[in-house]
C-alpha cells in the first residue's frame, strides 16, 4: 500500500509545483495580492508531499519491501541496516527523488528566511523555483518511477552496486546535490529582477549568502567525491576527469566567479550583467550535468542506466528552462553598465579577470567533456581527450588566478596603488623564490611541478596571511575580521593548501606494483613493508582476502595494514579495498592486486606526500564560504527608510569577496 | 546583438546534444565502428600461452573461420563473460582463439585454470603491441575473422546471450559456418 501512497504524494506534488509557478507569477505580473500571497503556502504543501514520498521510499528499502522494482534492483537481504539508506539514492530513480527533495528544502528556506522582500519579487522567485521543481517531477513520474511494483514480489533483491557500500558514498551525493541545485536560488534571483524589470540590486546583497553557502556544499561534495575515489577505486588517483566528475566541476567553476561577481555587483553596482549571466549558467551547468549523467549521451564510469526517453526529455526541459532564460536576458538584461566608474588598476579589474578565466576554465571542461559527441557529429569519430588535455588546459588558464589572488584583497575598489601592494606583498614573493630554489638544492631530484608547488603555495598562503596582518593593524578594533572578511581570508589560504597538496603528491609520490612473497620485506621510500600473507574474513555480506602488511621504520613496526579484496554475496564484480595509513605530512596506501604462487600476492604500495592537503585545502574554502555565508550584514536588508538609520555597518569598504 | 550570443551558444549545444541522443539510438554505446571491418587481420605473430617457445601466426589460422577473443586476468568484465563464452560461444562449433592482452603470463595462466579456458589456443600480447594493430582499447574485445583471414566483425564489451543471438549468429550463418545448436 505505501508505495501507492508515495506515488500519489508525487503526484499531489506535481499539481501544487504547477500552482507554484503559474497563479504567483501571473499575480505579481496582475498585481493581485492574493495570487501573490498563495506561492509560501503552496511551497510548504509541496515539500510536504515531497517529504512524504521520500520517507515512504525510504521505508520500502528499510523494510526491503522487493514488490517495488528500484527496491529490489538497489538492495538485497544481507544488505546492512546502515547502507539501506543510501542505498535510496544509489540509482537513477530515488537519485531523482533526492534531488527533488533538496530542490524543496532549499525553496522552504528561501521562502522562510525571505519576508523582509518585497511580495512580488519573492512570488516570482518561488514561481521560477516552482518551475524547475514541476519539470523534475513530471520526469520522474513519466519516465522513472521509483514505486513501479512488481506482482507477485520478489524473493530477494539483486544488491546495491558493491562500489556504493562505503561510508564516503553515503554523504557524497547529497552534499553534491546541495551544492549545484543550491544555484537555483541565484538562478531564480535573477530570472525573478529580469522579469519583474527590478535590476536595482538590493536583492543582491540577499541573493549572496544563498550562493556562498550552495558553493560551499559543492565543495565539500565535490572533496567527498575525490576522497572516495582515491580510497575505494584503489588506483591512489583523486581526480580524473572523468564526464561525470567534470558535470560537477563545471557548476563549481562557474559558481566560483558567481561569488566574485556577486560582491562586485552587491558593493559597487558593478557587473551586473556578468552576474546575471552567471546566475544563470551556475544552474544550467547543473542541469546540464544532470543531462549528462542520466542520458547516456557520454560513456564514463558512474553514468546511471540510460534511456533515450530520458535523455529526450531531460534535453528539451533543459531546453526550456536555460533557452527561455537566455531569451529574458537578451530582452531584458540592462541596457548601459551602471555601476562605479573604476581605473585599469583596481579591484574591479582583477575581479573582471576572475570571472573571464573562471568562466573559460568552464567552457573548456565544457568542450573537453563534450569532445566524443563533437567527433561524432563532424564525422571523425568518436575521439576522447583524456587527462593531457584537461591537466594542460586548466593549468594554463589557473596560473594567472593564483598569482593574481593576493594581489585581491591589496588592491583597493575603483583605484588601487600598486607600489604599495608592491611592498606590502614583497615579503610573501621573497620567500616563495627562496624556499623554491632551496627546495630544488636540497632535493635533488623534485620535479618541476614540485617547486611550482612549494612557490604558488607560498605566494598565495604568506599573501594572504599578510593582509590579514595588515587588516588587523589598520582595521578599527571591532571590525577588522567580519565573518565575511574571515571566510575570505579562509578560502584564499585553503587555494594555498590545495595548491601544496596536488603539486606536491603529483611531483614526489612514489608507486610500485611488486610480488610479495610471505616474510618478505621490501623497500620504499625509507621504510620496510614486510607482507605477511591473507586470510579469508567474512564480512556482513561479503567475503574477503585480507593482507597483513607490517611497515617497518628501522626494526621497530610502525603501524600494521590490512587492505582487502570483497567478493560480495550476491555476486558482482570484487572491491579491492585498500589499507591507508594517513598522515598530515604523507599517506601510505596498500592495495592487494592478485594471488600469485606460493602464498604470494601481487601487492601495490604508494607513498603519497602531502595528499592530505587537496581535501584540507578542500575543507578550508568550504568553512569560508559558511563562515562568509554567515555574516549578519546580508540579512539586514533591504533596509526601508525608517531602518536605514539603525545599520550604519552596511558599508565596508575594505571587505573583500 | 550581444546580448543574443548566449542564447545562440547555447542552441548550439542543444542541437549538439539532441544529436547525441540520436546517435545513441541507433547505434549500442560500445560500437565504435572499427576501419578493420571486411580488411585482412592485421599480421601477427604471437607466443603461444602453455608453450612460449612456439608461436602462432595469422597465416597459420587461415582456412578456417574464428573467433578471437582479447581478454586479461586483471579485467572484471572478462570474468562476467568467462561463462558465456564457455556456455554459449564455444557450444557454436566455432574456433575460439584467446589474446591474453596486457598480461602477465603467469597471472593468465592462473586466471584460466581458475575459471576453466574455453579457447582452442591462447595467444600472449603482454607489451600489448598487437593489440595496438588490432586498436583494442579495452577488454574484453571479439572479433570475428573468416577464413580469408579477413575481419567481417567486432564486438568491443562482453558477448551477452543476446547479442550472440542477434548479431553473432547472423554473422556466421554468411560464413557458411555450420552452427551447431544444441
Amino acid at each position: 500500500m505505501s508505495p501507492e501512497l508515495g506515488q500519489f504524494s508525487l503526484i499531489l506534488a506535481l499539481l501544487l509545483a504547477f500552482v507554484q509557478f503559474t497563479l504567483p507569477i501571473y499575480g505579481a505580473w496582475r498585481g493581485n495580492a492574493t495570487l501573490i500571497g498563495l506561492a509560501r503556502p503552496v511551497v510548504a504543501g509541496q515539500a510536504v508531499f515531497v517529504v512524504l514520498a521520500f520517507a515512504l521510499l525510504t521505508y520500502a528499502f528499510v523494510t526491503q519491501d522487493f514488490s517495488v522494482v528500484y527496491v529490489a534492483q538497489n538492495s538485497n537481504l544481507s544488505l546492512p541496516w546502515y547502507y539501506r539508506f543510501p542505498a535510496v539514492w544509489g540509482a537513477h530513480e530515488g537519485s531523482l527523488l533526492l534531488w527533488i527533495l533538496i530542490l524543496n528544502v532549499w525553496t522552504v528556506a528561501v521562502a522562510t528566511f525571505s519576508r523582509r522582500l518585497p511580495d512580488a519579487l519573492m512570488a516570482r522567485v518561488l514561481g521560477v523555483l516552482g518551475f524547475i521543481s514541476f519539470g523534475f517531477l513530471l520526469f520522474t513520474i513519466a519516465t522513472s518511477n521509483p514505486f513501479l511494483r512488481h506482482l507477485p514480489a520478489l524473493a530477494d533483491g539483486n544488491d546495491l552496486n558493491p562500489i556504493l557500500q562505503d561510508p564516503g558514498l553515503i554523504m557524497h551525493p547529497p552534499m553534491l546535490y546541495t551544492g549545484y541545485v543550491g544555484f537555483s536560488v541565484a538562478f531564480a534571483f535573477a530570472i525573478a529582477a529580469l522579469l519583474g524589470g527590478e535590476l536595482d540590486i538590493a536583492w543582491e546583497r540577499w541573493a549572496r549568502p544563498w550562493t556562498n553557502e550552495a558553493w560551499a556544499f559543492l565543495t565539500l561534495g565535490i572533496s567527498l567525491g575525490s576522497w572516495w575515489a582515491y580510497y575505494v577505486l584503489g588506483w591512489g588517483g583523486w581526480w580524473f576527469w572523468d564526464p561525470v566528475e567534470n558535470a560537477s566541476f563545471m557548476p563549481w567553476l562557474v559558481g566560483t566567479a558567481l561569488i566574485h561577481s556577486q560582491a562586485v555587483t552587491e558593493k559597487r553596482g558593478s557587473f551586473r550583467a556578468w552576474t546575471l549571466l552567471l546566475s544563470i549558467f551556475a544552474f544550467s551547468l547543473s542541469l546540464l550535468g544532470t543531462f549528462l549523467v542520466r542520458s547516456g549521451v557520454l560513456t564514463s564510469v558512474h553514468a546511471f542506466a540510460s534511456d533515450p526517453k530520458r535523455g529526450t526529455f531531460i534535453l528539451m526541459f533543459l531546453g526550456v528552462v536555460v533557452g527561455g532564460s537566455l531569451i529574458i536576458y537578451a530582452l531584458r538584461a540592462p541596457k548601459v553598465a551602471g555601476g562605479k566608474a573604476f581605473k585599469f588598476i583596481s579591484r574591479e579589474t582583477l575581479l573582471l579577470i576572475n570571472n573571464l578565466l573562471f568562466a573559460c576554465a568552464a567552457a573548456m571542461v565544457l568542450l573537453g567533456t563534450l569532445y566524443p559527441l563533437i567527433g561524432d557529429a563532424l564525422g571523425v569519430g568518436r575521439i576522447s581527450v583524456g587527462p593531457p588535455y584537461f591537466g594542460f588546459m586548466f593549468v594554463l588558464l589557473m596560473l594567472p588566478a593564483i598569482c593574481l589572488i593576493p594581489l585581491g584583497p591589496f588592491f583597493r575598489w575603483a583605484m588601487a596603488d600598486w607600489r604599495a601592494t608592491f611592498r606590502a606583498l614583497r615579503p610573501a614573493l621573497i620567500v616563495a623564490i627562496v624556499a623554491a630554489i632551496a627546495a630544488k638544492l636540497m632535493t635533488h631530484d623534485l620535479p618541476l611541478r614540485g617547486v611550482a608547488g612549494v612557490a604558488a603555495s607560498l605566494w598565495v598562503g604568506l599573501g594572504i596571511i599578510l593582509y590579514a596582518l595588515n587588516r588587523w593593524r589598520t582595521a578599527p578594533r571591532g571590525r577588522r575580521f567580519t565573518p565575511e572578511m574571515l571566510g575570505m581570508i579562509l578560502a584564499h589560504f585553503g587555494v594555498s593548501i590545495f595548491l601544496a597538496g596536488v603539486l606536491i603528491t603529483e611531483a614526489t609520490s612514489i608507486e610500485r606494483d611488486l610480488r610479495a612473497a610471505p616474510n618478505e620485506v621490501v623497500e620504499i621510500g625509507g621504510l620496510g613493508f614486510r607482507f605477511q600473507g591473507v586470510q579469508r574474513t567474512q564480512g556482513p555480506n561479503y567475503i574477503a582476502d585480507e593482507g597483513t602488511i607490517d611497515v617497518l621504520e628501522g626494526d621497530t613496526v610502525l603501524t600494521t595494514m590490512h587492505p582487502q579484496k570483497r567478493a560480495y554475496s550476491s555476486g558482482s564484480a570484487p572491491q579491492t579495498i585498500s589499507a591507508i595509513r594517513p598522515g598530515l605530512f604523507s599517506d601510505l596506501y596498500v592495495a592487494l592486486g592478485e594471488p600469485l604462487d606460493n602464498g604470494a600476492w601481487s601487492v601495490r604500495i604508494y607513498v603519497k606526500p602531502f595528499v592530505r592537503w587537496i581535501w584540507l585545502g578542500g575543507l578550508c574554502m568550504m568553512f569560508g564560504g559558511f563562515i562568509a555565508a554567515s555574516d549578519r550584514r546580508f540579512r539586514v536588508l533591504p533596509a526601508r527608510a525608517d531602518e536605514r538609520a539603525v545599520v550604519p555597518a552596511t558599508s565596508v569598504p575594505q571587505a573583500a569577496t | 546583438m550581444t546580448r543574443l550570443i548566449p542564447l545562440l551558444i547555447f542552441i548550439a549545444l542543444v542541437a549538439l546534444l539532441a544529436f547525441g541522443i540520436n546517435w545513441n539510438k541507433h547505434h549500442e554505446m560500445f560500437e565504435v565502428p572499427s576501419p578493420l571491418i571486411d580488411k585482412p587481420a592485421p599480421e601477427f605473430t604471437l607466443p603461444l600461452l602453455y608453450e612460449p617457445e612456439k608461436t602462432l601466426a595469422r597465416k597459420d589460422l587461415l582456412g578456417q573461420p574464428y573467433i578471437l577473443n582479447v581478454f586479461g586476468s586483471w579485467c572484471p568484465t572478462c570474468q562476467d563473460e568467462h561463462p558465456i563464452l564457455t556456455r554459449a560461444v564455444k557450444p557454436l562449433g566455432i574456433k575460439l582463439i584467446g589474446l591474453d592482452w596486457r598480461d602477465d603470463p603467469a597471472d593468465g595462466k592462473r586466471w584460466l585454470a581458475q575459471f576453466g579456458n574455453p579457447y582452442d589456443a591462447v595467444l600472449t600480447d603482454p607489451d600489448g603491441h598487437a593489440g595496438i594493430d588490432f586498436g583494442v582499447y579495452m577488454a574484453p574485445e571479439s572479433f570475428l575473422i573468416d577464413a580469408q583471414g579477413v575481419v567481417r566483425y567486432k564486438r568491443i564489451g562482453m558477448f551477452t546471450p543476446e547479442l550472440i543471438a542477434s548479431e553473432l549468429m547472423p554473422q556466421l550463418k554468411t560464413l557458411g559456418q555450420p552452427v551447431t545448436t544444441k
